[in-house]
């Protein structure tokens, strides 16, 4: 082996001609330069332009010297990986700058005095002020949603996987599909007919809690189902088959193996309905008091101070700064709930270790 | 505390299809009773009747008798939870819960029926493992999850986890075949000591096995694929193995199928 002479090596029917490893690297660099000569040769203004020639390129340039080199198949098999590789950093060029330009932006006026206090004595033009009060709204509307939507939406997902069967199960389904798309601007519109305009309650966190659970349950319900489905039958008839009642092997064996994909699913949906700007705007009206009551007077929450204060900015700078910085806490928040999230799965996962 | 178990002219469904016709046997107490035949032939349908747990499939139903002692099973009124508390089941293959350390799973059956106190579930737990020989190896680490068991180990921890709950009877469905021979040994050893309190009825495809654990023998067979699964004898395993009487079952036995 070591005495082969580097002709005999296209000799073996094993080994063919091969790239090096860092060839990718190199075609990934040569086609964004080529990228950057054709975009200032032609006067492109956009990046985005540049960085799509330079996509194009590689994938190309990948696939030509491939095929030159290495023979057509290989050269499929490098294109299918540029692909990937291309798609990746399509998908993760925008988050990345999403963060970074919050960031950015929210913290120059990101700081304990920001978080809390209110805008009370603060107009919208003015430096100073805080978030506190859309903090406080956002948790309690959030909150009070996930204790309607959760207990309906897991139940809803239990009847389904473990006695649903027929034409109710099936229309339970549908409608659970169905609700799945509903716009959140419909959600709200539907409590603000039937909770302000009907039963003439005023505008309240509480009402805007109503839509945010409309919104919720779909993906609760959904999350949950798969999550049960995966549960082993096995395990259900060696606890039936041990004298175990079904609705104690649904407490005691079913969600506890299940309550990790469970958990995830619903921090997911809450992370969801966080965001939601529509249905609070009608139905929570906003103020920029710190209101603790979620069931009488307007309250704020953090998207919709956002908008409002993006709205009323004015060419105020003071505004658009705060308008960011509530932003930064909103995905601060989210990201938060996320992480969450992940920790309690893997706390409560099923054991697999001696 | 050992039932004898009288099966007379049962049939058994899967919606509409037909999976077992017209099965008539006596189970003896305190004996070891095994299932032989062909794959698809109904024994484990057959077997899961016996404590109505074929019916926890969809479209499960079952026609004619099970009288455990003198109670039809099937009775009105008869409680299929309750049945199964007195019927025990052991599966193919080892399924402890994931959830649950070693303690909690011998404990489950128990701790899900009813309040124990915690030194007499601890005795119990005790009393079970060692029943299925499984104390020496797990008593240091009962709190780890059962899940990070052998297999052999894994479906010793659920023969004890199904005779912590004191049945009369045990069911066993190929409690074997997903495990190499020296565990299927350590269980085989187990079942000739269980059998001193518990009636077994045992599922095998392994004929070495059922002449091995069983005094009694029932070969079941169907006549074409498609067509419902009929006992074709049940008889001592020594004449099942040595002098059988139907042709069927020595063709069977023989290697000679069909």
């Amino acid at each position: 082996m070591s005495t082969a002479p580097v002709s005999h090596r296209r000799a073996s029917t094993l080994r063919g001609a091969s790239l090096p490893k860092w060839s990718p690297w190199a075609i990934a660099v040569g086609s964004v330069a080529v990228a950057a000569g054709i975009g200032l040769g032609a006067g492109l203004d956009s990046k985005v332009q540049w960085g799509l020639i330079a996509a194009i390129l590689f994938v190309l340039g990948t696939y030509a010297i491939a095929a030159r080199v290495e023979g057509r198949r290989q050269a499929k098999d490098r294109v299918a990986t540029s692909l990937v590789w291309v798609c990746f950093i399509v998908a993760v060029v925008p988050l990345a700058s999403l963060i970074w330009e919050t960031v950015k932006r929210g913290v120059k006026v990101f700081d304990v005095y920001f978080l809390t206090h209110s805008m009370g004595v603060v107009a919208d033009t003015q430096p100073g002020g805080g978030i506190y009060h859309a903090i406080i709204g956002t948790l309690e509307q959030v909150a009070i949603a996930t204790l309607i939507a959760v207990p309906i939406g897991v139940l809803t997902a239990i009847y389904l996987v473990e006695y649903g069967r027929g034409k109710l199960a099936k229309a339970v389904t549908f409608f659970v599909d169905v609700m799945t798309g509903i716009p959140s601007i419909v959600a709200g519109l539907f409590i603000l007919s039937f909770w302000i305009l009907i039963l003439d309650m005023g505008y309240s966190g509480f009402a805007g809690s109503l839509a945010l659970s409309i919104l919720m349950m779909p993906v609760v319900v959904r999350s949950t189902e798969e999550m049960l489905k995966l549960v082993p039958n096995e395990l259900r008839e060696a606890s039936l088959a041990l004298g175990i009642p079904k609705w104690r092997t649904i407490l005691k064996v079913v969600l506890p193996t299940s309550i990790g994909g469970i958990t995830t699913g619903v921090m997911l949906a809450v992370a969801r309905i966080t965001g939601e700007t529509a249905p609070v705007l009608l139905l929570v009206w906003g103020t920029s008091v710190i209101n603790d009551n979620p069931f009488s007077d307007p309250q704020a929450s953090l998207p919709l101070y956002i908008y409002q204060q993006y709205a009323n900015s004015a060419g105020s700078g003071a505004a658009y700064d705060r308008a960011w910085a509530a932003a930064l806490a909103l995905i601060a928040f989210v990201m938060i709930l996320n992480l969450a999230a992940r920790g309690i799965a893997r706390w409560k996962a099923p054991k697999t270790g001696r | 505390m050992a039932k004898r178990i009288d099966v007379s002219g049962l049939t058994a469904y899967y919606g509409a299809h037909k999976a077992i016709e017209d099965i008539s046997m006596t189970v003896e107490p305190r004996s070891v009773t095994a299932f032989i035949g062909p794959s698809g032939c109904g024994k484990s349908t057959f077997l899961r009747t016996l404590n109505r747990m074929h019916e926890v499939t969809p479209g499960g139903r079952v026609e004619g008798k099970v009288l455990l002692d003198d109670e039809d099973l099937y009775g009105n009124g008869i409680d299929p939870v309750a049945v199964r508390r007195t019927i025990g089941m052991v599966f193919q293959r080892p399924n402890p819960f994931p959830t649950m350390s070693i303690f909690d799973n011998v404990a489950a059956g128990l701790r899900l029926n009813g309040s124990y106190k915690k030194s007499e579930l601890s005795d119990i737990v005790e009393r079970s493992l060692k029943g299925a020989n499984l104390w020496n190896e797990v008593k240091d680490r009962l709190n780890k999850p059962g899940s990070g068991l052998s297999g052999g180990q894994q479906q010793r921890l659920c023969i004890a986890r199904a005779i912590a709950v004191e049945p009369q009877v045990l069911l066993m469905d190929e409690p074997c075949s997903a495990l190499d021979p020296i565990s299927t040994l350590a269980i085989e050893d187990l079942i000739g000591e269980l059998k001193e309190r518990f009636t077994i009825v045992i599922v095998t495809h392994n004929m070495q096995q059922a002449a091995r654990v069983s005094d009694r023998t029932a070969f079941f067979n169907l006549a074409a694929v498609g067509q419902p699964g009929r006992l074709i004898e049940i008889d001592d395993t020594e004449r099942i193995f040595s002098n059988p009487s139907v042709q069927a079952t020595e063709d069977y036995i023989s290697g000679r199928f069909g």
